[in-house]
């Protein structure tokens, strides 16, 4: 199910939060109101964890991770690097990375298998992205910008890219990411969709602007009407992937 | 997109991926579109936000119906027809100020009809502004200018008292005909030179043209400085000021005076002249008045010509003039010399011997006098001339000249025709003139009617004046009537004339009228 929400009056709910699989991070606001929003979508599956990265609230921005692994920019301070560590599952690997481009949810889309970087990201930090989320990387742009994490959002089941975004340039990022994509908004036509929300397999929250027409679309292309936490199938993804191609 | 669009780079070789644009859904009513800044198809665009907001709908325009300008504030007032350019972009002056407070630029505008009495102005203008990020709406936005009528400053001084005028040309010349007054007046009408003026008054001795302006008569007084022999004075009298903002208003007068001396006057010179301008004379004819006066000497064919500031000095008055004109039956014409000329006129000096018409069968005085129309006279023909002879003179010039040189009896002017009432193929414009008082008394219409008659007479004559000025077609004129006219009178070739401009007349009419011209001709 995809939800509405806001962070203090701002519908760029993607920039404040991250949800993977795995677990989710929330930023600290100044209200309970977010985090709560999170907590009666995810409390039972996933862990969802308050932090500041470097000392700031952009969290969604900086951070990058799937269900494997999550990825630190060089500004995350030990104190911060150790708490999401307690509080994160065993099995995801928390790493910081001495990146140049430190804002890595601009820089990288991903989902548990595949990842989209920046072109101009360092070749050390695209292995670290490959040890540990566990993934294949392509260096990429959508629709001619190079923030490729700003402008698409990923899931293992499906993908929303930015609205610009060519059919043929469409066709490359499915057969890369071996999942269905559209073009498409949030937030009342936004283009820079990963800002406006954030989705993981089963769940989905988006600005409070978001329009009906464009939360259908969220639904449908991430699959989210019919999916459980349980139901993430890989034999699944396959037919998905036969039926499109 | 078409798909393939490589056509560009085809040439150098180079592969350029193709781009199709796919199509979103519109993040309000969810139909296909074509990607957009706002992702919005335009009708949701449209119906969500309203660029005309806060741009006025109404608005006011004041007019002056008097001379069908328009208020331009703060208050100069321009001029301008209806549904013209200048309308537009008086009316869209207005609404600047309103369209660029809230970031509107305007791409079109145009008038939508409105009767003239519904006293109101409609334009459709096509407002473009941007919405969102880098999204441009343009709608058509109609505005209703509401028309006050105001008279302008002008207007309304010259409706409160229509006299008010600012400066005044008081044209005078003090001789006892008006013909100088005919001929300046369609020069005056050729040139457009008092369509200035507020009225035209006759005053005894000369016209008065008032004008509003004081340029207007200064413009007029240096058009007559370059026709006419003239001697400017000027006044000024001030009629009221505001010392504070140093305004004054004055009313002007200038006071134009023409030399006395007309074409066809016969002047005695005073042997003081006569030896400045080289021994001319002492009898000589005036032939050509212009800013100079031409001077002929009918006995020796020298011409000489007189500029007004020399005149001044001289300032000799005419000893005859053309009213003292005496009709002579040329008996006997004897060329002396063969035909020249002078400043494109044709003399030729010749022994005539003539009679007084009066005299004809009475007795037989006659004159055998010399005179510069030997190509002209004819035995048989009628002349006028000066009458020496028996002329009652009261001029001393004229005594010492007659002392000192044996003068002919008789001086011939012009041939003269039959003096028959007839009509004409062509007619003069007149200026639309006030008669005072003293003209309107009785016998002076008849004089008037006398004078016109002979202007008119004058410039069938005389191609030189006739070339200075406007003759136009009379449409009235039937050919019928024209067979009563004499082979040898002169009239006015037809190609001299001008079609008078007539509106309302019906095309055929005109036609019909175009034709007896040519019958006319072919006659």
């Amino acid at each position: 199910m995809a939800t509405r929400i806001q962070f203090e009056n701002n519908c760029e709910v993607g920039v404040f939060s991250k949800l993977t699989n795995a677990y989710c991070l929330v930023a600290i606001g100044g209200s309970e109101n977010f985090y709560s929003a999170f907590e009666s979508e995810l409390a039972d599956v996933i862990p969802v964890v308050k932090t500041s990265i470097g000392g700031t609230r952009i969290i969604g921005r900086l951070c990058v991770g799937n269900k494997n692994g999550l990825l630190l920019p060089h500004t995350t301070t030990d104190q911060e690097l150790q708490h999401l560590r307690n509080c994160l599952p065993d099995q995801v690997v928390v790493q910081r990375i001495d990146e140049r481009l430190s804002a890595l949810g601009n820089c990288v889309a991903c989902n548990d298998h595949v990842a989209l970087t920046h072109p101009d990201l360092d070749k050390a930090t695209e292995e670290l992205i490959a040890d540990v989320l566990g993934v294949e990387v392509f260096r990429q742009t959508i629709a001619g910008n190079i923030l490729v994490g700003s402008y698409c959002a990923i899931t293992n089941r499906g993908g929303l890219v930015h609205p610009h975004t060519s059919i043929e340039d469409l066709d490359e990022l499915s057969t890369l990411l071996q999942v269905p994509l559209v073009a498409g908004t949030v937030n009342r036509g936004s283009e820079v969709i990963a800002a406006g929300m954030t989705v993981n397999d089963w769940t989905a929250f988006c600005g409070s602007d978001t329009t009906a027409t464009e939360l259908s679309v969220i639904e449908s292309v991430f699959k989210l009407r019919e999916g459980q936490p349980a139901a993430i199938v890989d034999d699944m993804r396959k037919s998905l992937i036969d039926s499109y191609v | 997109m078409l798909p393939g669009s490589a056509a560009p780079a085809a040439g150098s070789g180079m592969f350029v991926p193709t781009q199709t644009v796919g199509t979103v859904l519109c993040c309000i009513c969810g139909v296909a579109m074509q990607p957009n800044p706002a992702n919005m198809c335009a009708r949701c665009i449209r119906a969500r936000v309203d660029i005309t907001e806060g741009v006025p709908r109404h608005a006011a325009v004041v007019y002056c119906p008097d001379c069908t300008s328009y208020l331009q504030p703060p208050r100069s007032w321009l001029r301008a027809g209806p549904e013209s350019p200048e309308l537009m972009q008086i009316l869209l002056r207005r609404l600047n100020r309103p369209l660029a407070r809230l970031r509107v630029s305007l791409s079109a505008a145009e008038f939508v009809f409105s009767e003239p009495h519904s006293k109101r102005l409609r334009l459709k203008l096509r407002l473009r502004r941007e919405v969102f990020n880098a999204v441009v709406l343009e709608q058509t936005h109609p505005v209703e200018f509401t028309v006050h009528d105001r008279l302008c400053d002008a207007c309304a001084r010259a409706q409160s008292n229509p006299d008010q005028w600012v400066a005044v040309v008081q044209l005078r010349q003090h001789v006892p005909h008006r013909r100088t007054f005919l001929y300046l007046e369609q020069l005056l009408l050729k040139h457009g030179q008092a369509s200035l003026a507020l009225r035209v008054a006759a005053a005894p001795g000369g016209l008065d043209f008032f004008f509003g302006s004081r340029s207007h008569a200064a413009r007029l007084v240096d058009f007559l400085a370059t026709v006419a022999p003239v001697q400017t004075q000027t006044a000024k009298q001030l009629v009221s000021h505001d010392t504070k903002s140093n305004v004054y208003n004055y009313k002007h007068t200038f006071s134009v005076e023409i030399c006395p001396i007309c074409r066809e006057d016969l002047i005695a010179l005073s042997p003081q002249v006569s030896r400045d301008l080289g021994g001319l004379g002492p009898i000589v004819l005036c032939i050509k008045v212009t800013n100079a006066i031409a001077l002929l000497d009918p006995l020796t064919l020298r011409v000489h010509h007189l500029e007004e500031k020399k005149y001044r000095v001289y300032n000799f008055k005419a000893a005859l003039t053309s009213k003292q004109l005496v009709e002579y039956i040329v008996l006997d014409i004897e060329h002396e010399s063969p035909e020249i000329t002078i400043d494109g006129s044709r003399y030729q000096l010749a022994y005539a011997q003539v009679a007084r018409v009066s005299d004809f069968g009475k007795n037989d005085t006659m004159f055998t006098v010399r005179t510069h129309l030997g190509h002209l006279l004819n035995p048989g023909d009628l002349a006028l001339g000066y009458d020496l002879y028996g002329a009652n003179l009261n001029d001393d010039d004229m005594d010492t000249a007659m002392m000192r040189h044996s003068l002919p009896e008789v001086i011939l002017v012009k041939k003269s025709f039959a003096k028959r009432p007839r009509t004409r193929r062509w007619k003069l414009k007149r200026l639309p003139m006030e008669e005072d008082a003293v003209n309107k008394a009785k016998g002076e219409l008849e004089k008037r009617a006398d004078e016109y008659e002979e202007f008119l007479r004058d410039l069938e004559h005389n191609s030189d004046i006739r070339f200075q000025i406007d003759l136009y077609k009379d449409e009235d004129y039937r050919s019928e009537m024209a067979s009563t006219i004499g082979d040898d009178v002169p009239t006015v070739p037809i190609e001299e004339l001008i079609e008078d401009l007539s509106l309302g007349d019906d095309e055929e009419e005109d036609e019909g009228g175009e034709g007896n011209q040519h019958a006319d001709m072919v006659g």
